[in-house]
This record gives structure tokens, sequence and C-alpha cells, in this order.
């Protein structure tokens, strides 16, 4: 069996665990300064908004390259945060989007 | 293990036990689709001629599924390794916006446990944890390894299901899966915008992240709106009132 991509494996291995390191090991908030503790309390709203966004909003075509795409998926994610924000309720909200694509690509090829 | 003070009345055990319960119900949502998108990068992989330790290694050692179905189609395409590697660290840029975000609530952890926080952090570790740390109001590190086991032990295990078995599953976009993440990222941001400066970063990383993906791609989009969409919220919070 072959092992030749192994070494690829662990040079993307390599690339991406510094990101994920890093900071954790950056100086604990009491020493950061008070603005970049208020900016980094940001962050996590604006990144999963960015990737919900993201994912929603563009599709692969044929040639792969990702392009803008309007379908249900955006009905589906916007169901999902007002159950999510009515019933405080995660699991119910994808849930519901879930069916809802399902059931729309089902029917009307969305 | 949960840390801040954290009380041990019989409320507090109340709500860390409701909100833990919430995190693993989401957390199994996110694995229903992982595990849909596994087995098809496992087939993906197979068919660009990787074998299973080839597969299953990057799904270890990588651990990013956006980054592994890039460097499935390029290594499909000859391209080269500088060329996959270049791009790995490009799609997972993102990581260090996470790790930035989540390192004030797990400071208090050794190095050793840190190090191996670092590995597991995903996109889904990432929203799910800090949605239940900002309820909880504290750390609970029993909670960041629910959510991180859940969704990703599986992840080398059903790419090494794909590997073997791909073609037998049907297509997860058929069954709506793909929802689900972006589904459950909005839900989760709505979860923590709890105050004007939160709303205005929400809104100005999605507007951020579609615009930019029209122009540039998402990849770096996304990186662009969580990145610059905070410095709106900023804008937002009142003299003397930071967000909560």
């Amino acid at each position: 069996m072959s092992v030749d991509l192994v070494p690829l494996a662990l040079l993307m291995g390599a690339v991406t665990y510094p990101f994920r390191a890093l900071p954790l090991f950056a100086p604990t908030k009491d020493r950061l300064p008070r603005l970049v503790q208020r900016y980094l309390r940001l962050v996590g709203p604006a990144i999963l908004a960015a990737l919900a966004a993201g994912n929603a909003a563009f599709i692969e075509d044929a040639a792969g390259r990702n392009v803008f795409h309007l379908g249900i998926e955006w009905i589906a994610v916007v169901l999902a945060v007002v159950l999510i924000g009515w019933r405080g309720n995660v699991f119910v909200g994808i849930v519901a989007a879930v069916v809802l694509v399902a059931v729309g690509r089902g029917t009307i090829g969305a | 293990m949960i840390e801040q003070g954290a009380s041990a009345t019989g409320s507090s055990n109340e709500d860390l036990g409701a909100a833990r319960r919430d995190l693993v119900l989401a957390s199994l949502a996110f694995a229903v689709s992982g595990v849909g998108f596994g087995l098809v990068y496992g087939l993906a992989a197979r068919e660009a001629g990787f074998s299973l330790i080839e597969a299953t290694s990057m799904s270890v050692f990588v651990f990013a599924g956006a980054a592994q179905f890039a460097a499935v189609g390029l290594i499909a395409d000859s391209a080269g390794w500088p060329s996959i590697v270049f791009l790995t660290a490009l799609l997972n840029a993102r990581h260090l916006l996470y790790s930035a975000a989540l390192a004030p609530w797990l400071a208090g952890r050794s190095r050793l446990e840190r190090a191996a926080m670092a590995h597991v952090l995903t996109d889904e570790t990432f929203a799910l944890s800090l949605a239940h740390f900002q309820r909880l109001g504290r750390t609970d590190v029993v909670g960041y390894w629910l959510a991180a086991g859940i969704d990703g032990l599986s992840w080398p295990i059903v790419t090494a299901v794909g590997v073997i078995a791909g073609q037998l599953i049907p297509n997860p976009a058929q069954l709506g899966l793909d929802v689900v993440f972006p589904a459950a990222m909005a839900g989760l941001a709505v979860t923590i915008a709890t105050g004007r400066p939160e709303v205005a970063a929400a809104v100005a990383g999605a507007a951020l992240a579609i615009v930019g993906g029209i122009v540039v791609g998402p990849a770096v989009s996304i990186v662009a709106g969580g990145l610059l969409a905070p410095i709106v919220g900023l804008l937002f919070e009142r003299d003397g009132e930071p967000s909560r």
C-alpha cells in the first residue's frame, strides 16, 4: 500500500498547526490591551457569520470554481437563525434547515 | 474542569447540564454531516489515487476538511506539493482567529493540554465551544473536549470507510446535509451576538464574506470578514460601554 503522500499530509499539518496553536500560547487575557480584548470578543460572531455566509452563498461549478449562488440554502439558513434565536436550540434549527433543503431539492430541484 | 468561578450549587449544575446537553446535540448534528462528507472525501481521495493510509493520514495530520478536499483535487490534477502546501496554509489561516478568540478562555490550562486542544481546533469545535463558554460565562473544558471528540474522532474513521466503501453511500448534498454547516454557524453566531457590537460584527462579517467572495473568492473573504468585521463592531460600542 502506497505511503508516498504521507509526507505531504505531514507538511500540510505542519503549516496548519501554528495557526491553531500560536495564539493559545500568547500572553494571557489580563496582559492584553483592553482594545485587543474587545476586538477578540467580536471575532467570534464575525467569523461565524462569515463562515455561514461564505458557505451558503457559493457553490462549486462543474469546473471546480466557487461561484455566487442564490438558492434554497439561503432560506434554510435564515430559518435556522430565526428558530435558534427564538427557541435557543441549535439542534432544532439545524434539523429544520436540513429538512427544508432536502424537501426543496426533492420537489423543486432548488 | 470548570473555571472562572463556577459554583457547585444546584442551579449552576442544572445550567451546566442543560448547556452540555445542547452542546452534545449540536455536535451530533455536525457529526452526522461530517460523516457524510468524510465518506465523500474518502471516495474522492481513492479516485484521485490515494491509498487508505494516505487518505487517512491526511485526516489525522491535517484535520481540516476544506484543505483536504482541495488537496485531493490538486493531486488529481498533478499539482506540485509546494502549491498544495501553500493553499493549505491559505485555507487554514482562519484558525488563527479561532485560536486567538479562544485563548482568553483556555489560558488557565496546561501547555500540554493547550497543545492538544490546538490540534483538534476546527470550525465546528470553535463555534460550539465559544458559544458554550459564553452561555455559561466561564470555561468548561469538558465541553470543549465533548465538541472536539464528537465532531473530530469520526473524521479519520469515516475517511477510511469512504476509501473502502464510499461508492455505496448517497451524495450528502441530496439529503440536505451540506446546509448543516452554514445553518449551524449562523445559528451559533446568533447565540453569541448578545449586543449591538456583536450584531454589527456578525452582519459585517457576513457582508464581507459575500462581497469579498465574489471579488477574490470565499477562502480569502471569510478570513477578511473575521479580521475586519470586529472593527465595525467596535464602532458600535457606546463610550465607556464595552460589549458584554
